[in-house]
């Protein structure tokens, strides 16, 4: 396979890992952020026990999304990560903060350490989301990159109004996206104040959604550049806005299985946007466009590539069944029982 | 203090902290994997109830690791920007690899093996924890190929490549197999993973010996003691071999860093130090007790071979010499105290000596510190025995390949105050995890092992398939780190025997 194939390929590959991130992570961190909506510690008890078995294997998909880009395209691996620096430690802290919170919380019967890892659980799932719709919105209107590949940015300059934007969709769509999925784990009186806010968490989204078209439109005019040579990139868009239609459509027919496949289809067509509006870059240069950098000065060697192709075939099915597996077991609604958070 | 300083900093704390994890999972996935065995030979319930007690030990490890351990892989960019261009054909795709086959191979069975007691068949069960226990040790091999291949870098060459008109220069893989076999990285596996076996056997010494001083859980602690004590002095005595094996390999391939473990600094005959306080200034050790000529034999089997010392090392290429050489002579030191220890107690355990001797128990009972000391100590000699190369220099096929210096490796972008900032926010978030972690382990600890755990007739129904057990796992919710039973114990008499 000729380095341009792979590298094309390696650009798939990391799509992948990015949507089965975004879609998996993207309902824990949901969830997060829905949590202080529970009134009883019981509900509490219940939103945090629904993501309680699976997080970290949601988790690994982050990971193994971080090692790709870091084998595949170590260029803009280590331009983005140490261009982000501030953005990125904050969003560890806030992954570290969350891991903690969601196993000790249950673990003396103190309401205020109960309070406490509540008020971190939220705060936590809450900056997470916004930080990857932050560094989503920054990718999409190019960092100032020079000619030595390095970033000049502060990180008050990435939370310029249009990565801010992002951020709250990003926010917007996660909390609409868990309140989907805690349907499906609820039931009785947490399960009808859950869909109220399905209902709310969609109507903000939508608004934030087509606030974010326009301002994409205005903002990064080269957004839809590929869209004139590959016309067929068009049919995103339109699964995109038919996925976002089917959610409401799904809950008035009462089928939230529906609803949350819609979901997860609108997730997916937003991180494929993204993909399609940058690429063949990986990251846009804002000083000048000959600094960019794309797919194909920030790649790995051939050789490196083709193995870790080979890498990928092998081990992908596996963590394909894995998460399945895993999902499978855990389906259902939540019972809280001596074993639970 | 400069970016360098601190981002140094930075990662030794937070790979220190990660690193308390990694190696007690590896070595209770041994412990947990000789335990079920011997349930399964036996059929004895009790050795089902250890294997649980262990199990939820592992489990609360297993999720710290896997929090702290998605920082480190943060740090390579955010931190070595220029280090990740330069090493990133070859060491990202080791960290690729262990993404894909190490981790969702643990945790994928680790669900089986914390909710699976009575859901799957005992067979089943002992072919998850066996599987568990192999990602572990798979999840160290990538991560030590990819840093011995820094140490003793093999199988690649020099690239220069140009980016935007810019020349760079960086590794490029050039034989997959040589670089994963380089010269050093079987070797220190090997090392590693013997390290995280005796602190997995003094953990469950140290456990086991608290238990037998408060005289609960006897029968289990007379067995687990048993156990960690053999783990600990078979794996001490391979430490040794493996280490001495090593300290041969450093005369050939880095003979800075052999200098600095030894503080040799004229060429010629090496002394072996016991203990010592090195003066880089003077060139001396001062205060030190050794054996002239011992490290030229051990390395050379001849007492007056030479060892090549720092002075013959250009001075910008020299390690420091205090760190690694204190590092070095406390772990051999421990290493030495482990073999001394449980090879003294193996034949005290006859008739059960061993259990009435309360002091004993009580050195047992603190020297999982000297365990998770030792463990700490190697990589600290390892990584500033490494200095000033992040990567290492290397000749390959008669052509000489230029190293990466550490100074050179950092983020042109990221200043000192961003990387302060992030120190001070890293202590306060590992000192409150720490915190946290100690808090829970104590409180499984005291709980001790569930005698009542499982129910008779838990064990008596057939085998079952694991997709049969996932379904009946659905009307039930749990986190990783609890496995069932743990509140319904509460009733069981303190100390009641099994």
């Amino acid at each position: 396979m000729s380095h341009d194939t792979l590298a094309l390929i390696w650009f798939g590959l990391l799509g992948v890992l990015l949507i089965g991130y975004v879609v998996l992570d993207g309902f824990d961190l949901g969830v997060g952020i829905l949590h202080p909506v529970a009134r009883s510690d019981e509900h509490r008890r219940v939103i945090m026990n629904s993501i309680g078995p699976i997080w970290d294997g949601n988790e690994v998909w982050l990971v193994t999304f971080g090692g790709a880009m870091f084998a595949a395209f170590p260029n803009a691996y280590a331009t983005v990560f140490s261009g982000f620096y501030v953005a990125f430690m904050l969003l560890l802290f806030a992954l570290i903060f969350r891991a903690v919170s969601l196993e000790f919380r249950s673990k003396t019967q103190n309401p205020l350490w109960r309070r406490v890892w509540d008020a971190g659980f939220f705060l936590s799932s809450l900056l997470a989301a916004l930080l990857f719709g932050v560094a989503g919105g920054n990718l999409m209107l190019g960092m100032p990159v020079d000619e030595h590949m390095i970033v000049h940015q502060s990180v008050f300059q990435q939370l310029s109004p249009y990565p801010l934007m992002v951020g709250v969709l990003t926010i917007l769509l996660f909390t609409m996206h868990g309140a989907i999925f805690l349907y499906l784990k609820t039931e009785g009186e947490l399960q009808q104040r859950v869909e109220r806010w399905i209902w709310r968490a969609f109507g903000f989204f939508l608004v934030a959604y087509l606030l974010t078209t326009m301002f994409t439109l205005v903002k990064v005019p080269r957004a839809i550049d590929n869209f004139e040579h590959h016309p067929w990139l068009w049919l995103v868009p339109v699964l995109n806005v038919l996925a976002v239609a089917n959610i409401p459509r799904a809950m008035f027919q009462h089928r939230p299985v529906y609803a949350f496949v819609s979901s997860c289809a609108t997730i997916a067509a937003l991180a494929t946007l993204f993909a399609a509006a940058i690429y063949p870059n990986l990251v846009p240069s804002t000083i000048d466009g000959a600094w960019d950098l794309t797919i194909y000065n920030a790649r790995s060697s051939q050789k490196t590539l083709g193995i870790m192709l080979l890498i990928a075939i092998i081990g992908l099915p596996f963590v394909l069944a894995y998460t399945t597996i895993i999902h499978w077991v855990f389906r259902g609604k939540v019972r809280l029982d001596h074993s639970s958070y | 203090m400069d970016v360098e300083t601190l981002s140094r900093i930075q990662f030794a704390g937070t790979v220190m902290f990660h690193y308390l994890f990694p190696p007690l999972t590896i070595g209770l996935g041994l412990v947990m994997v000789i335990i079920e065995g011997l349930w399964l030979r036996t059929g004895d319930q009790s050795w089902k109830h250890a294997a649980q007690f262990w199990t939820k030990i592992f489990a609360l490890n297993f999720a710290l690791g896997v929090a702290t351990g998605i920082v480190m892989e943060f740090e390579f960019g955010t931190n070595w920007a220029a280090y990740s261009r330069f090493v990133g054909d070859v060491f990202g795709s080791a960290l690729a690899a262990e993404g894909i086959f190490a981790f969702f191979l643990e945790s994928g069975f680790l669900a089986v093996l914390v909710f699976g007691w009575d859901r799957v068949g005992p067979k089943l069960h002992f072919f998850s924890t066996l599987m568990v226990f192999l990602g572990s040790c798979f999840s160290a091999v990538w991560i030590v190929v990819a840093n011995s291949w820094q140490q003793t870098p093999a199988g690649y060459h020099i690239v220069e490549t140009v980016v935007h008109g810019v020349p760079g220069l960086r590794a490029e893989v050039t034989d997959f197999w040589a670089m994963v076999f380089n010269p050093s990285s079987v070797g220190r596996l090997l090392h590693t993973l013997i390290g995280a076996m005796i602190l997995g056997g003094f953990f469950v010494c140290s456990v086991s010996a608290y238990y037998l001083l408060r005289r609960k859980h006897e029968l289990f602690s007379r067995r687990c003691f048993t156990i960690g004590v053999s783990i600990a002095a078979v794996f001490s005595v391979l430490a040794l071999v493996t280490g001495h094996t090593q300290a041969e390999r450093l005369a050939d391939t880095q003979p800075a860093k052999l200098a600095a473990f030894e503080a040799h600094f004229e060429t010629g005959p090496g002394t072996l130090y016991l203990f010592g306080w090195p003066d880089e200034e003077a060139s001396e050790v001062r205060y030190g007790v050794g054996i002239p000529g011992m490290l030229s034999f051990l390395v050379h089997w001849d007492t007056r071979a030479p060892i090549t010392g720092l002075h013959d090392i250009p001075r910008e290429d020299r390690p420091a010499v205090m760190l690694p050489f204190q590092s070095y002579h406390l772990m051999v030191g421990l290493g030495t105290l482990f073999i001394v220890l449980s090879l003294g107690t193996l034949p005290l355990l006859r008739g059960g000596r061993a259990f009435r001797m309360r002091r004993l128990l009580w050195v047992y009972v603190f020297m999982v510190l000297g365990a998770f000391a030792a463990n700490q100590l190697g990589w600290v000699a390892a990584e500033t025995g490494r200095q000033p190369w992040i990567v290492y220099p290397s000749v390959q096929n008669g052509v000489e390949m230029p190293g990466l210096r550490t100074s050179e490796g950092l983020s042109e972008s990221v200043t000192a105050g961003q990387v302060l900032w992030s120190i001070v926010m890293f202590a306060l978030i590992y000192l409150l995890l720490f915190a946290v972690w100690v808090f829970v382990l104590n409180h499984k600890i005291q709980h001790g092992p569930d005698e009542r755990a499982s129910l008779p007739g838990a064990d008596t129904g057939a085998p079952r398939g694991f997709l049969a057990a996932a379904a009946e796992r659905a009307a039930r919710a749990g986190s990783m780190t609890e496995a069932h039973g743990e509140d319904r114990a509460d009733a069981n008499p303190a100390g009641g025997r099994p």
